[in-house]
């Protein structure tokens, strides 16, 4: 039953990672795909609306952990809490300057907000590489789960290249995301822009999957991981034939291995000590009781198929590409 | 919390006056080893109290308006669907956009609260993860994907969708918001009122969901939360309405209108909070008698207890000797209990038996700082109680009154002219939001010093104190975080209220442009009458050049 639970919340991150990964890959992009007014619309309208039943994935991941598992939300939100306040603070730009940049009609007002949106994305990303990181390589945890040590002792060389890794990922996964859903110019500058950059901002992701392996690897995560160069080699291949499409699910698939590589390798800990093993905290030390999990899984059991089946059909309904000319004119008092 | 180790040796014997003896503080070993000085976690303690206090009045600022006015939009759209009157599309227009500027603030101030337990309560998230942790799981899986993917549904779907289909989705949201209410709620009763646990290994242990889900405390919160919620939309309503009308701008009908919806509403609400606000004391002198007799600012047990209607002089000395105070004979008792007779404890009298039953002293515990081994006060800041209550209900009886004087002023199509009316009108607005802000103040610090209260009737040892309850960060962190959110919201509040005046001001056709200012639209009731009004908004043009009929 703990183990099940652990699966969830490595499911809840997945669909975070590759949801809000391509919401984050646009944000971080705005200014270089869109060149003009109207071409910054097209690329904000192509996620306008489906960001925030994104962002949703990552609350109820850790609403999920707070029920399963109290130690491990508990410890690991205090103990990092510098990155998690920025990325907080991030997404509460981001999140406004969605839903406000539209609403008065200046080239002034919308500057200031596609700045928000630039800013609070790169760091929003950056954030979330590097909490899930620094949650897989461990924290200098006591006996009773306190960080000792340094408010910044989630800022390591591990965690900062964790934080690179997945604002890659996010950088490339958008701009294939946009070659997908966006039509004429900005399509092709946004594929030959993925084209571009894939090789780069990538390796991060490599480096950090490797090391991971070499520190807690076991076989299975080492086939994730090759799964994951597999799959962003062929996301590459199929982009370059033009079938974004394709290329797009092939994204998914390297973040699914991603989530497995990581978690395959945390597992059975959930957030290792780095001061003294015997502190680390585990999926069994943690665990809510089972009446507890009882409860939730059957509430997982209904809501998460009605959760895939209508966010499935949101994208269905806006399945169309955007272009500039799908743009209204600026109506507002 | 749990008693497992011999009464302290070194607790400073303390000038407690008329405290009393009582038993020893308790203790709870002291876990690990503890990092910085010990006055150090009694910074942390008041500065995570602030931040918790500052971020969560300020995101139920949003959540009232949220989900009153998202089920009245809902309300107007489905008489629009029906009717075809356009009045009724312009009502939803432009309702709908003032509430879509609003949600955006309830969302994102949202998401610092569900990350704030684990970061400045980690503590309390350790104790109660196994209670707490699934009500607010339950609120994301079940209310916020609704919420979030319907909402985006509603916002671009004015096109794309079937117009019932696209009404469903209004409806879905605006269900959703009262879910997640619920949710919440019942994750806060159980704070108040701890129900459904064993106490094992010295957690509680969750035993029956339902026994949560259904704790009588939430049974009574959730409708006075949701009554005070329509009390919100109802005032934002008339208020703006009113304004319009005394403006005399375009579209009169559908300010009318507005006016009188929003009147109708909030009297509805007002009576609704004052019958579950009742039922609310009277479960309150049941579970939590101290925050009861605080509210009362009553010292010495009466019986009959009168009903202090307000005080002069100053209600925090507990002897209370200093106060006039004027009351009504015997209301309290009926308040707390439905005859004119009961006696009611006063505060003096409860200290001792609190002292008895939880201690008198904090446990010596490093991490509690300068708390450690100090008495406990049982008594919560009585000025915050005492007025707290009374604002919760003057603000609320005042917005309701309002609201009907608002009808009565502009009844017959009449509208006053004086400029006090516009002060009137925009005045009105704000005294819900005062109603709620105070009743929450007033409900979250009067049951301080606990953040989990225990329950006279329930599982021994399943209470904690608030003291107890917080992280083990520096300082300095929880500075960075209380400083950086209080300013970014500060900047935000200005902006929220910029665009909503702009959106006000702006009217029926700042939404609506196809409707062209100064039209009126149609009369009341006076619509085509067929579902198919003059292009409005019907599912047209699924070509693939038709420009979006919404964008951001
Ligand atoms: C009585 C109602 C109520 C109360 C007491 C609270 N909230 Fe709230 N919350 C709502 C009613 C609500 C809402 C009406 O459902 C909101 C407002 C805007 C929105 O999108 O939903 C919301 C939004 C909202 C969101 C964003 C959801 C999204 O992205 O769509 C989160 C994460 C929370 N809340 C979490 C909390 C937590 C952890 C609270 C406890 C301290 C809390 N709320 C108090
Ligand atoms: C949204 C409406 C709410 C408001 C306006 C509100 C208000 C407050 C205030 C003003 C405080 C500070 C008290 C003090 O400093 O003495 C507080 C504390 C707290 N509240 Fe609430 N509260 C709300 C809902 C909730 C809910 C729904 C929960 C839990 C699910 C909750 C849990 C807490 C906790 C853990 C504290 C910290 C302990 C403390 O300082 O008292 N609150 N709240
Ligand atoms: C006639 C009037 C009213 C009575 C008798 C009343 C009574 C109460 C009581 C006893 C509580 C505390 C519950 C607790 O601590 O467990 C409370 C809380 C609260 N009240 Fe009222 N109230 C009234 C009117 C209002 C009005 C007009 C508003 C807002 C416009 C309001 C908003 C609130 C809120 C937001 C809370 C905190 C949430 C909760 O515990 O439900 N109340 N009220």
């Amino acid at each position: 039953m703990e183990t099940f639970w652990f699966c969830v919340i490595a499911l809840l991150w997945l669909g975070y990672l590759f949801l809000e990964g391509f919401d984050f890959g646009v944000g971080m992009l705005l200014p270089v795909l869109g060149r003009d007014e109207a071409e910054r619309r097209v690329l904000i309208n192509t996620i306008g609306p489906v960001w925030d039943g994104n962002e949703v994935w990552l609350l109820v991941a850790a609403g999920a952990t707070f029920a399963a598992f109290p130690g491990w939300y508990a410890s690991l939100f205090s103990s990092a809490y510098l990155p998690l306040t920025l990325f907080l603070l991030a997404l509460i730009g981001r999140g406004v300057a969605f839903e406000y940049r539209g609403k008065v009609d200046s080239a002034r007002w919308r500057r200031v907000w596609d700045a928000v949106i630039v800013a609070g994305s790169w760091v929003a990303a950056l954030g979330v590489g590097l909490v899930l990181s620094t949650n897989v390589f461990g924290l200098p945890l006591d006996a009773a789960g306190d960080r000792v040590g340094s408010p910044f002792a989630a800022f390591t060389l591990e965690s900062l290249l964790g934080a690179l890794a997945i604002a890659g990922y996010a950088l490339v996964h958008g701009a294939v995301f946009l070659s997908l859903k966006t039509e004429g110019e900005v399509r092709e500058r946004a594929r030959a822009l993925a084209l571009r950059t894939a090789p780069f901002a990538l390796f991060p992701l490599v480096v950090l999957l490797l090391l991971v392996q070499l520190r807690f690897g076991s076989v299975w995560t080492y086939a994730a991981a090759i799964g994951v160069a597999l799959a962003a080699f062929g996301a590459f291949a199929r982009l370059a034939l033009r079938r974004e499409g394709q290329a797009f699910a092939l994204m998914g698939v390297a973040v699914a291995g991603t989530v497995v590589a990581l978690f395959g390798a945390l597992y059975p800990n959930v957030l290792p000590s780095t001061l003294d093993p015997a502190f680390t905290l585990t999926v069994e030390n943690t665990a809510s009781s089972p009446y507890t999990l009882t409860v939730m899984t059957w509430v997982a059991a209904f809501g998460t198929p009605a959760v895939l089946i209508y966010q499935g059909w949101t994208y269905w309904v806006f399945r169309k590409r955007i272009g500039t000319r799908h743009i209204p004119s600026v109506h507002v008092p | 919390m749990v008693v497992d180790a011999p009464a302290p040796v070194d607790v400073t014997p303390v000038a407690a006056g008329d405290l009393g003896p009582g038993p020893d503080g308790t203790v709870v070993p002291a876990p690990g080893p503890v990092a910085g000085p010990s006055v150090v976690a009694v910074d942390v303690l008041d500065l995570a109290r602030w931040q918790f206090g500052i971020t969560t009045v300020y995101h139920f600022l949003m959540v009232p308006l949220t989900i009153g006015l998202s089920l009245l939009v809902a309300g107007m759209q489905t008489a629009w669907v029906r009717t075809g009157d356009r009045k009724y599309l312009a009502m939803t227009k432009f309702w709908g956009k003032l509430l879509l500027i609003n949600f955006a603030m309830g969302v994102v101030t949202g998401i610092v609260q569900e990350f704030q337990f684990g970061m400045t309560w980690s503590a309390y998230s350790r104790f109660v993860g196994d209670v707490f942790g699934a009500p607010l799981a339950m609120e994301g899986l079940v209310a916020f994907f609704v919420e979030s993917t319907f909402l985006g549904l509603w916002i671009f779907g004015w096109d794309r969708l079937p117009r019932k289909a696209h009404l469903a989705c209004a409806w879905a949201f605006s269900l959703a918001t009262i879910a997640s209410a619920y949710f919440i709620l019942a994750a806060n009763s159980w704070m108040q009122h701890p129900v459904g646990v064993d106490l094992v290994d010295g957690r509680p242990r969750l035993n029956s969901i339902w026994a949560v889900l259904t704790n009588s405390t939430v049974l009574a919160a959730f409708p006075h939360t949701i009554f005070g919620a329509f009390a919100v939309a109802a005032a934002f309503l008339v208020g703006i309405a009113a304004w319009h009308l005394w403006r005399r701008t375009a579209d009169e009908p559908v300010w009318r209108s507005s006016v009188k919806l929003g009147t109708w509403v909030g009297v509805v609400a007002f009576a609704g909070l004052a019958v579950s606000g009742d039922l609310q004391s009277k479960l309150m002198f049941e579970q939590q008698p101290m925050k009861m007799a605080a509210a009362e600012a009553l010292c010495h047990t009466e019986a009959p207890a009168s009903f202090s209607v307000f005080a002069v002089g100053d209600v925090s000395r507990p002897d209370c000797e200093s106060v006039k105070s004027v009351t009504v004979p015997a209301l309290l008792s009926f308040l707390a209990h439905g005859d004119f007779s009961t006696e009611i404890k006063g505060v003096q009298d409860l200290v001792p038996l609190y002292q008895e039953k939880y201690g008198a002293n904090y446990p010596v515990d490093e991490r509690l700082g300068e708390l450690s081994g100090q008495p406990i006060d049982y008594v919560p800041v009585l000025p915050v109680t005492y007025w707290g209550f009374r604002l919760m209900i003057g603000f609320g009886a005042l917005a309701a009154g309002a609201g009907v004087l608002i009808l009565w002023l502009t009844r017959g199509g009449r509208t006053p002219r004086g400029r006090w009316f516009r002060w009137l009108a925009l005045g009105s607005i704000a005294t819900p939001f005062l109603g709620n802000s105070f009743g929450w103040i007033f409900t979250e610090m009067g049951r301080q010093p606990f953040v989990v209260v225990p329950n006279p009737s329930g599982v021994d040892g399943v209470w904690m104190f608030t003291a107890r309850a917080v992280s083990n960060s520096t300082p300095g962190e929880v500075l960075t975080s209380l400083v950086a959110l209080t300013l970014v919201y500060g900047v935000l509040a200005g902006v929220e209220v910029f665009l909503i005046r702009r959106y006000v001001r702006g009217g029926v056709a700042g939404v609506l442009p196809d409707q062209g200012a100064g039209s009126g639209g149609t009369g009341p009731g006076g619509g085509a009458g067929s579902v198919a009004g003059p292009g409005a908004g019907a599912p047209v043009g699924k070509s693939d050049d038709d420009v979006l009929s919404f964008a951001y």
